[in-house]
Formats: C-alpha cells, structure tokens, sequence
C-alpha cells in the first residue's frame, strides 16, 4: 500500500526550480533512501510534505487523503514527523521536556499529563539517552541533539518518519549504531524517508533509493539497480568518488 | 543546619511567610501615611504590567511594545463607562475589550518576525491614541478625561486584589499545556509547528491573555487620576516600564517581572520627584550592569547570595568548632 504519494511536485524559488515536477511514492513499512547532491533539492522535499514550504504546483497525498494546503502542525497530527538537517532543539529547555512537546502536542486528540510523560520517557530510552534525561539539551553532543530529534519526532506516534541527514558528521561507530536506530524504528512499523550522504547506511537499510538531481528525479529503484545505474554513479556516486580522493 | 538547606527544604514556607508579610505590609500601608498609597499604586501597576509582559513576551521571545495599547485602553474604558458601570464590571469590561483588541492585533501583528513584530506594536501605540483623538474630536468634542473620585486606599485595594489575580493565572497558565507550548515557540518556533503546536494560536492566545491584565489595570488606575487624555493614557512609557522592570528583575522567572515592576515602582516614585536626571541615568547604568552580569536579573542573585551566605556561615562555624576543639 501507498502511505504517501506526490504527483508532479514543484518549487519554485524565485526562478530556480528546486523541485521540479516530481512524481514519487513510499510503499507502507518500507525506508525509502532519498539521496543526491548538495543542493538537489533534498530538503526542500522534506519542507513540502511536511508544509514547512507551500509547493508551487502539484499535490500530494497521505493514506489517500489530500494533504496540499495543511499547515504542518496539522501535517503531524495526522501522522508526518520529521527531523532537521541543522538540529532544532527547543534549546531553552531539558532533554525530556523536549520529548514532553512531541508527546503533548502531537497527536490529534487530547493527552493527560501523565500518558504524555510516560510516553516521553518511552520515546527517550527507545533512542538510548535516558541517562541524560535532566540535562539541558545544550549539553549534549550533536549526534545526541539529532537523536532527541528522533524520539521527539516518535513520541508524535508518527506513521511516517521524515529523517533529514540523521548520520552526517558521525564516526563509523556511531553511523553503525543510527542504522540500528533506523531499523528498530522501521520494525514498530513506521514507514521511514531518510535522506543520507552515507552510501554505507543507504545500501545497507533501504529497501529502495531514489535519486533526486537538480530537482528532478533522475532514478528509482531498490539498491542494486541503483548501483547499476549509470547516470546516477556519474553523478552522485562518482562525486563522492571524487570529493573522497 | 545552613542556610543553603535551610532555603531549599523550607522553599515553600519561606515563600508564603515573605507572600503573608508582604500583603499584610501593603494593607496596613494607609495607616503609615496617605501620600504613600500613590507610591505603592504605581508600584503594583508597574508589577501587573511587568509580569503580564513577561509572561507573553518573556516565554515566546516576540518582544511586544503593546503595553501601551492596552493599558491605555482600560484607562479609556473607565473613563467611557463610570457613570454608567460599577468599578468591578468596568474592570472586567476592560479585559475583554483588551483581549479583543489583542487578538485582532495579534492576528495581523504575530504573522511578522523579530523587530518587525516589535515596530509593529510601537506602531500601534501611536497610531491607536490618534483614532481615540479623532473619534472623540468628531463624535463627542470633548476634549480630554476628568474621572469620578474614588478613595485611593479603595483603588490599592483594588489593585492588590488585581496584582493577585495576575499572579495565580500566570502562574497556572505558566505550568499548562500552553504554557508548554509558548515555552516551545520561544525554543524554536518552527520546530514547534512541526511537533502538532499550532503556533499561531498559541502566539494569539497568549498575547490576548496578557492583554486582560494590562487593560484592567489601566482601568483600575485611571479614577486615581483626576485627568487624563489619550496622549497621556496611551504613553509609550507604558510600553517600557514592563520591558525595563521585567529585564531588571529577570523575565525567565515568575518573581522576577515582580520584583522589577515593584523595585521600578518604588524608585521612579521615591527617587525621581527630587532627582529626577540622576535618577534615569543611575537606574540606566544599573540596568545595563544587571544585563551584563546577572543574565537572570535581580532574582539571580538570590542564589549568588544564598550560596555566597551559606558559606561565610559554615566557614563561621566550623571555626568556631575548631576554636572548642582547640579549647578542650
Ligand atoms: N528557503 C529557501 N529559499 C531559497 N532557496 C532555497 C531555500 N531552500 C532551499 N533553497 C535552494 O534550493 C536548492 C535545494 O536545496 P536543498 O533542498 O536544501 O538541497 P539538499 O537538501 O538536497 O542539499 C538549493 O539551491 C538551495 O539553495
Ligand atoms: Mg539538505
């Protein structure tokens, strides 16, 4: 089954098409790779099914329901979490009260305080930082910030998970460990996006990849025909080649 | 036991003691001498604005320069209605009409960012006393505000009673679900919208809830005036006091906006009547001082103090110890 589907999504900003015309789909409890190169409009595809940005043309559906034109506190509500490629924390407060907002507010009907904690708690020893619990965000390293991120995102009860570079600038220990998290989540039967420059976590945990250039998209497919793509080992995989050596 | 203890494990009690002794001080203020009560009048005023600001402002990080509005608009309210309301209604008339006028502002206003949301609402404070003018210039040509007489010990009264009032739902409001949500907006705005909080609302909401406080307290001030005018009732001065005393006395907090309004309240009337210049420059240097040093405000150095005191007195202590044991 199709949990979201987007047909001939457009953005426009000022004359630059930073999506352009795409039509795509996520299969129900897959993880779909989203890749391509700095600037192929990667994030900005997350910022329109998500309503951070309105689409200049197209429109998209979510369990079949038409989600063109919501606002993104609606968007979550309904079922669409998402993480941020530069980490967005709600700096002025700890760990768990960060994961607290998610639980609260996230869903579309009404939460006691109690639920929300006990959920909030869930969603923070689920991602592996319920030592740091108290703390205050600030004080945690960058990858336990995207981490937060994650169980924020979780405690919404989200059905599909938007994960924005979640493993950029980790060490290989610790990419080994966010393909694990990205599993587990995928294994409690949440449909999963995640846009990754790690070749290693893509080719490893994705059932399928599709591949975004210059805003259009240039390649779909599981893994292996991806690899076997020439167009896109040109053009991404040689440049990471490249940008390697 | 020390002191640093002592403060956290008799927190609540301590509070209530300094809550109990410090209503009984304003109640029996009458007796110490009449021309006091304009003093601690303003004083409270300046406390109801400070933590109605704060609370708004404070949380979310839109700095608002509406104060103003408000307030000026409750002092109005009192002014149309007193032949024709008792005190207590046109108090609650006043809220709701502020709360009104906040929403329809905050509706066109809280759609803008950063210092744009804040010119915006300076901009209102000019702009709304110039409709009052014409409106009056038109409909009534009457030309300025004379207010009944009321007792002035009946307005402190009144405005304790109000400052109460502000401080338990701010206090409530602050531990809600919304207070939950404003805090989250003052964290990251955009990162809040895509946890499910309509922010929008909540900005709304919220800005038109610190509204209700400003306007009733303009309401409750203005029978202690004998004259006003929409220039006077809507001054900017009102726009800062909140912003001056909050930031004074720590806006993070639910004591600090208190603290400031009432400490602000106090020297601007003690102090400004005699030395009026040296007062506004001396009370600049302390703000910038307390904005460099004490990023809490002045409640920040409770705990300075506190840990600062506990320490002499242990120190004292185990001399004292020391000395015994050199004794025997
Ligand atoms: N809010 C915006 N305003 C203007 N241009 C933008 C905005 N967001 C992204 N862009 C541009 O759109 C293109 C795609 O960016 P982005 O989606 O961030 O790429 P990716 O995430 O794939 O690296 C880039 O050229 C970028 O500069
Ligand atoms: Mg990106």
């Amino acid at each position: 089954m199709r949990i979201l589907e987007g047909q001939g999504v457009t953005k426009y900003f000022g004359g630059l098409a930073a999506i352009s015309n795409v039509d795509f789909h996520v299969d129900q409890g897959e993880i779909l790779g989203l890749i391509g190169p700095n600037g192929a409009g990667k994030t900005t595809l997350f910022n329109l099914i998500s309503a951070a940005l309105p689409a200049s043309s197209g429109g998209m559906r979510f369990k079949g329901q038409k989600i063109s034109g919501l606002k993104p506190h609606r968007i979550c509500q309904m079922g669409i979490a998402r993480t941020f490629q530069e980490t967005k924390v709600f700096g002025n407060m700890p760990v768990i009260q960060n994961v607290l907002v998610g639980a609260f507010f996230g869903k579309p009907t009404h939460i006691s305080g109690a639920a929300a904690a006990n959920e909030a708690t869930q969603a923070l020893e689920f991602v592996g930082l319920s030592a740091t619990s108290a703390a205050p965000i600030k004080d945690l390293t960058l990858a336990q910030q995207k981490r937060v991120e994650v169980a924020r995102a979780l405690a919404t009860k989200p059905e599909l998970l938007l994960l924005d570079e979640l493993m950029a600038g980790l060490t290989p220990t610790e990419v080994g460990e966010a393909m694990e998290l990205v599993t587990r989540i995928r294994d409690k039967g949440i449909t999963i996006i995640m846009v990754e420059h790690v070749m290693k976590a893509i080719m490893g945990i994705s059932t399928r990849v599709m591949v975004l250039h210059h805003g259009e998209k240039i390649a779909e497919g599981t893994c292996n025909e991806i690899s076997c793509n020439k167009t896109v080992i040109d053009i991404y995989l040689g440049e990471e080649t490249h940008a390697a050596s | 036991m020390n002191i640093t203890r002592l403060f956290t494990t008799h927190r609540k009690l301590l509070l209530m003691g300094f809550l109990i002794l410090l209503i009984a001080f304003v109640l029996t203020f009458p007796l110490y001498g009449g021309a006091r009560t304009r003093v601690l009048i303003t004083m409270l005023v300046y406390a109801i604005l400070a933590m109605s600001w704060a609370m708004f402002s404070g949380t979310t990080g839109y700095m608002s320069l509406a104060p103003a509005a408000f307030f000026g608009t409750g002092i109005y309210t009192t002014y149309l209605l007193q032949n024709h309301l008792p005190l207590p209604i046109i108090i609650v008339a006043a809220g709701l009409i502020s709360f009104v006028l906040a929403v329809l502002l905050g509706l066109v206003t809280l759609r803008l960012k950063g210092i744009y949301f804040t010119i915006f609402t300076f901009g209102l404070v000019v702009f709304i006393p110039n409709v009052v003018t014409y409106v009056e210039g038109e409909v009534t040509q009457h030309h300025g505000w004379y207010f009944n007489v009321l007792d002035r010990t009946i307005i402190l009264y009144t405005m304790l009673g109000l400052a109460v009032v502000t401080v338990l739902a701010i206090y409530l409001i602050r531990r809600s679900r919304l207070g939950l949500a404003m805090q989250s907006i003052g964290g990251n705005e955009e990162a809040a919208e895509h946890m499910g909080i309509d922010t929008t609302r909540t900005k709304v909401l919220t800005f038109a809830i610190s509204a209700i406080f400003m306007g009733a307290a303009g309401a409750v001030l203005a029978p202690s005036l004998s004259y006003s005018n929409p220039t006077i009732a809507y001054s900017a001065f009102y726009s800062f006091v909140p912003i001056v005393a909050a930031v004074f006395g720590g806006m993070g907090s639910l004591q600090g906006p208190i603290v400031g309004g009432l400490l602000f309240g106090f020297l601007e009337k003690t102090l400004k009547v005699e030395w009026n210049t040296y007062f506004m420059l001396g009370f600049g240097i302390i703000i910038v001082l307390v904005i460099l040093f004490l990023p809490t405000g002045m409640v920040g150095l409770v705990p300075i103090l506190r840990d600062k005191l506990g320490g002499a007195i242990s120190k004292w202590r185990k001399g004292r110890e020391g000395e015994q044991h050199a004794n025997t």
